[in-house]
């Protein structure tokens, strides 16, 4: 009885990638100038990262459907 | 000291959440665990693909990591060498050719097979020696990843320690080698989202591969190409030529790496048919051709781009370790400093599991099991197994105080470690793909040829044979010892009596039956895998050329 591994994979990018963001639109843009070159790199690798995990967990309850 | 990274509020929830998800995994796969077979080898029933992950993942523990950038500073592109000769061609042969019999002959772990194989004396020596190195290589890496945690963002290495060994002991004691695997499936993707950004980013600041490579050049000569430099000791960073980095790495080392050792091993082992686990190697290929791009190009883009100072130890001297943290907190803001500082935390981690599950199982199959309680029942195996995981913490928790204390003790283990893999290799091609070697002869061979490792150690060190660099001196010794195994094991097995054939089929190449992949699509098949594997790594070779 194990479960589908997508799932709390699923789970940890999209929690992620939604905090990322999130912060990425409430910080101060002065960050990104000193850090990664003016790019707000946790706006977009926050999307990357929750596209990533939301497309997971949408792999992983079609799957469970599928089986039930 | 100041601490080099300023992490704040929104790392440590990232870094929370991490913990709290690595232990829900433990925690909700503790019913799965019955009977030993499911805490020690998953039940033989896990994915290609996710014990594919776990394959690479197993070897990337966070001093893997920090060691491939550094490397990539001192060295440049030719650290690729390390995985597009040092490891896809070895990765491809296990799993075409060696993975049938550690799968089919139901061996439960790499020693278990040569006894089958060989003989009793052959699993002790390799099961005892892989189980005393894998532990204190735990504590080593934990002492060392500790003190990188210091550094960084200043917590004491008792907290780091104490912390990473409690949670690994907590998700391996409820889920077993199934909760190592999906922790190390995780630990995959949070690398790959917490260090590719620093790639892009460099890689934009650079303004791109052609400048990069130009500055590099400048700051290490001959170090962005990975072959037009290897005719001569003097060209290249690394100070080897092609026929000792060929055979040295990419034959000798290399094979005896990743065909032999437990660790990685057992991944393809935990899964669920001998298709899936002849896959499991060949899937980890592909994201292993990759990597070099997230792991090495940091160092290069470290070195390139910003002053030595920026990476100089308290001693005022460059400490090529501090790379990738340092770059950790030049590119990265908070929140995905957060991300980062998880991959690395989930590496150091994810590492330590690898090491304790391995230990795990030899200890209580190969150990326990064989010649202490032979009688045991299921049940006591898999209350063995459970209890040696909080042994194997334990140990490894002791190992990480005496490297704290006797940093020297360690390098000569490590060393001493260094010993055992290269003769190995020449054991199991011998042993699966020529059906008269003999116990005997695998024993003696496995013994002396870590003995010649050992001798070649001697006389470097005393001066009486020398080479251009360190690592040309390893590659060599990997090649001596290698070869003193083979040949002795040959001329031995020739001596001694051979074991009638029909007890060696589903152990020995030509008595085995092929595995039938005629049901199989093609595009699943290990030929395909491995083909196209191939074709990938060539071209890179050729890119880089």
């Amino acid at each position: 009885m194990l479960f589908d591994i997508r799932l709390p994979i699923g789970f940890i990018f999209t929690i992620f990638g939604a905090i990322v963001s999130l912060y990425g639109l409430l910080s101060n843009q002065n960050i990104y100038d000193s850090h990664s070159l003016g790019i707000n790199i946790n706006v977009w690798w926050g999307l990357v990262m929750f596209i990533f995990g939301t497309s997971f967990l949408i792999f992983a309850f079609r799957k469970k459907a599928k089986n039930e | 000291m100041e601490p080099l990274l300023k992490i704040n509020l929104i790392d440590y929830l990232i870094i929370i959440i991490y913990f709290i998800f690595v232990l829900g995994i433990g925690y909700f796969l503790r019913k799965a665990m019955i009977t030993s077979n499911d805490f020690l080898l998953s039940g033989r029933k896990i994915p290609a693909w996710i014990t594919g992950l776990a394959f690479i993942s197993a070897n990337l523990g966070a001093l893997e990591v920090m060691g491939m950038s550094a490397s990539g500073a001192k060295y440049g592109m030719l650290t690729a060498h390390f995985y597009w000769l040092g490891a896809i061609p070895a990765m491809v042969f296990v799993g075409v050719f060696m993975m049938p019999f550690y799968y089919g002959s139901k061996a439960r772990s790499v020693p278990e097979y040569l006894k089958l194989r060989f003989d009793e004396k052959t699993r002790a020596f390799n099961a005892l020696s892989f189980a005393v190195m894998t532990v204190l290589a735990s504590g080593i890496s934990m002492y060392a990843i500790a003190i990188v945690f210091q550094m960084m963002i200043g917590w004491s290495i008792h907290f780091s320690i104490f912390i990473s060994a409690i949670v690994v002991l907590v998700y391996i004691f409820f889920g077993g080698l199934t909760s190592s695997i999906y922790n190390e499936v995780l630990q995959f993707f949070l690398i790959v989202f917490g260090f590719l950004p620093i790639t892009i980013l460099g890689l934009i600041q650079a303004d791109g591969w052609g400048n990069l490579a130009t500055k590099m050049e400048t700051v290490v000569r001959g170090s962005t190409h990975i072959w037009s430099n290897l005719g001569n000791t003097m060209n290249n960073p690394m100070g080897i030529e092609w026929f000792g980095m060929v055979m040295g790495l990419g034959f000798v080392l290399s094979f005896g790496y990743w065909c032999t050792d437990f660790l990685v091993v057992q991944r393809a082992m935990a899964a669920k048919d001998i298709t899936a686990a002849q896959n499991t190697p060949l899937i980890a290929t592909f994201p292993k051709i990759l990597f070099p791009f997230i792991v090495i190009l940091p160092g290069i883009i470290g070195i390139s781009l910003f002053p030595k100072e920026a990476f100089f130890s308290d001693a005022g001297t460059i400490d090529y370790n501090r790379i990738l943290p340092v770059l950790l907190g030049k590119y990265l803001p908070n929140g995905m400093l957060g991300i980062g500082l998880t991959a690395l935390l989930a590496s150091f981690m994810s590492g330590m599991a690898g090491n304790v599950t391995a230990f795990n199982t030899v200890w209580t199959y190969d150990i326990y099991h064989a010649y202490i309680n032979k009688k045991a029942t299921d049940k006591q195996l898999l209350k063995m197994g459970k209890y040696t995981t909080v042994v194997g913490v334990l140990i490894s928790i002791a190992s990480a105080y005496i490297a704290l204390g006797f940093a020297n003790i360690m390098d000569y283990l490590q060393l001493l470690f260094s010993f055992f893999n290269a003769p190995l290799f020449a054991t199991f091609l011998l042993g699966m793909f020529w059906k008269r070697s003999t116990g005997h002869g695998a024993f003696w061979g496995l013994l002396l040829g870590t003995l010649a490792a050992g001798i070649h150690h001697l006389l470097v060190s005393n001066g009486i044979i020398s080479y251009y660099s360190e690592m040309a001196s390893n590659f060599y010794q990997a090649i001596y010892s290698w070869t003193t195994a083979f040949v002795l094991t040959v001329i031995i097995s020739l001596l001694t009596k051979p074991r009638p054939e029909n007890e060696l089929v589903g152990l020995v190449y030509s008595l085995t039956p092929k595995p039938v992949t005629s049901h199989i699509p093609f595009y699943k098949r290990p030929s395909t895998l491995a083909i196209a594997a191939i074709i990938l790594t060539i071209i890179f070779n050729i890119i880089f050329w």
